[in-house]
């Protein structure tokens, strides 16, 4: 898996669709979907949001890179497939402020490791806590851009107190990058550097909670 | 001692003025000054206006800064413009719904737009406030820049990978708007303008594709703008593509507190002035220590021979950044930024 991981992640970087289709569809001769999703794809996008933080490849790289990723394996596995079930409910959603593009990344990287993963778009704290409690989310992931936004988190956090509502709160976007503390002050549990630190992240709650 | 105008321009010419330049780039401080929330702070030029020149007399810094929020130039096109209480503007839904809607697209005319002309107004007041004692920076959104506004990054990027010549077409109709929105600055009483550029930061894109589109289309605008024009990546990383931003022609470049001042100054010596880099993220919660502390590291790593101006590293100063911070800022100044530079090894 190791080659073919390797020889996956030049084909994102580069963009090289027919070489990408083709790695896939080796792939899949030799594994299940969701041994490639996990052993193939989730590796190659490990690197490549290494190499981002490094300041080698550049977002635009991972956005094409985790679209193209998102498609192949939703061909394979659906989002309703038998292998997605036993996931704890897990969530997405774009706190207060209007800039998509880093849940989009995240959402096709999750959902290109095989998650299911309920997308709300963009919510306020008040509408995000109710929907929470009604869906019974454990795990939410929460993407920003502006600092107001990240800064929402702690409002976030003591709303979900106050009900009561035992969750797990992952927050990424620009201002915890820029500020490495931000992530603790606003009581999120953890903060991921990269779209595919959002993956690792999971699946070790997910052990957590089996 | 020098005026802000003759310390900049001297530093600009790569040379030592009295003491290293400092812009604080606040934008929404000014409604602190006045008062007022934010929204009503940038519903009239004079207020704007007004709000700038407390903040110059308060931190004596070396620029005003007459910048209202990037939505500005979205709503221009056409678009929304939400305002928040604790932070810049945001901006709506995209002007440009489906990629089809680029073909009909035609670049407003500054002169027939009140939000523009607001903008206008508060340089011209600026302007007749302080004559050439101070320099008055103007702003504007590169074309390459702000189709990120008015189409959503994830469909824009979508866009230049898959459809070149509706890239292109929107490339034309920005960089008219964009010329003529800073000629009008200028004309207004601008020193210079800001060419905020983040998207051609290679957090952003890969050189490749930079020297493609971005960089092209940069070296374009900057000879339509007719006067000096500073290439700002907006905390974006720069450093790959430096000696391409020094082939545009601009005079300074912001640089990302991601990056080393050190590196850039040895990367480009005297052929770019370095703005930046202290980081706006974290100055909310700085000791006077800790200001003092990276004060001084950024004049260490860049100030010597001048071509240097010390700012934050992403062209405004977060709402949340207490007035402590920006005074301790300003004291480190005076203290550490004095020319010659014999503290540094």
């Amino acid at each position: 898996m190791d080659a073919l991981t390797r020889d996956l992640r030049e084909a994102l970087e580069s963009l090289d669709r027919p070489r990408i289709e083709a790695l896939f569809q080796r792939a899949m001769l030799r594994y299940s979907p969701m041994e490639v999703a996990e052993g193939v794809i989730v590796p190659a996008l490990e690197q490549l949001g290494a190499a981002w933080e490094a300041g080698t490849v550049a977002l635009s790289q991972i956005y094409m890179s985790s679209r193209i990723c998102e498609e192949m394996i939703e061909r394979v596995l659906p989002p309703m497939a038998p292998e997605r079930k036993g996931q704890p409910r897990q969530a997405i959603v774009v706190l207060s402020d209007y800039h998509m593009l880093g849940k989009r990344i995240v959402l096709a990287v999750m959902r290109a490791s095989g998650f299911d993963i309920l997308d709300y778009g963009r919510m306020n704290v008040g509408e995000l806590v109710e929907r929470v409690q009604s869906d019974n989310v454990k795990i939410l992931l929460v993407s920003v851009l502006m600092l107001p936004a990240a800064l929402k988190v702690k409002a976030l956090r003591a709303a979900l107190d106050a009900k009561g509502i035992e969750i797990r709160i992952a927050v990424g976007g620009a201002p915890f990058l820029f500020d490495p503390e931000l992530w603790r002050e606003v009581g999120a549990d953890v903060m991921g550097r990269t779209a595919a630190d959002a993956v690792a992240i999971v699946r070790r709650w997910m052990e957590e909670m089996a | 001692m020098m005026t802000s105008m003759q310390r900049v321009m001297t530093a600009m010419a790569h040379q030592e003025p009295d003491r290293v330049p400092l812009f604080l780039l606040t934008t929404m401080h000014g409604a602190k000054e006045l008062g007022l929330s934010i929204r009503d702070y940038f519903s009239r030029a004079e207020f704007v206006a007004e709000g700038q020149m407390r903040l110059l007399e308060k931190y004596r810094s070396d620029c005003l800064y007459p910048f209202y929020y990037a939505s500005l130039e979205n709503e221009a096109f056409g678009g929304e413009t939400i305002f928040i209480d604790d932070g810049p503007p945001n901006s709506g839904g995209p002007v440009i719904g489906r990629s089809e809607d680029i073909d009909r697209l035609a670049p407003p005319r500054v002169a027939d737009l009140a939000c523009l002309q607001r903008g206008l107004e508060t340089i011209r007041i600026l302007k007749e406030r302080v004559g050439d004692s101070v320099p008055i920076m103007g702003s504007v959104i590169s074309p390459f820049s702000l189709p990120i506004l008015q189409m959503g990054f994830d469909r824009y990027i979508e866009l230049i990978y898959e459809q070149p010549e509706r890239f292109a077409r929107l490339m034309a109709v920005n960089q008219s708007f964009c010329a003529d929105w800073a000629n009008a600055q200028l004309a207004a009483g601008a020193t210079a303008i800001g060419y905020a550029d983040p998207m051609s930061s290679t957090t952003n894109i890969p050189r490749a594709l930079y020297l493609k589109t971005g960089h092209r289309v940069a070296m374009e605008t900057l000879r339509l703008i007719k006067g000096p024009a500073a290439i700002h990546l907006a905390s974006g990383r720069g450093l790959g593509i430096a000696e391409d931003i020094v082939a545009t022609g601009t005079p300074a470049v912001g640089v990302s507190t991601l990056e080393d001042l050190t590196e850039w100054k040895s990367a480009v010596g005297d052929r770019l002035t370095l703005l930046g880099n202290l980081n706006g993220v974290t100055m909310r919660h700085w000791t006077g220590a800790e200001a003092e502390h990276e004060v001084k590291q950024a004049i260490a790593k860049a100030g010597r021979g001048g071509g240097f101006i010390l700012a934050d590293n992403h062209g405004e100063i977060p709402w949340q950044v207490p007035d402590e911070v920006l005074l301790a800022i300003r004291e480190a100044v005076d203290l550490w930024g004095r020319y010659p530079l014999d503290w540094v090894e």
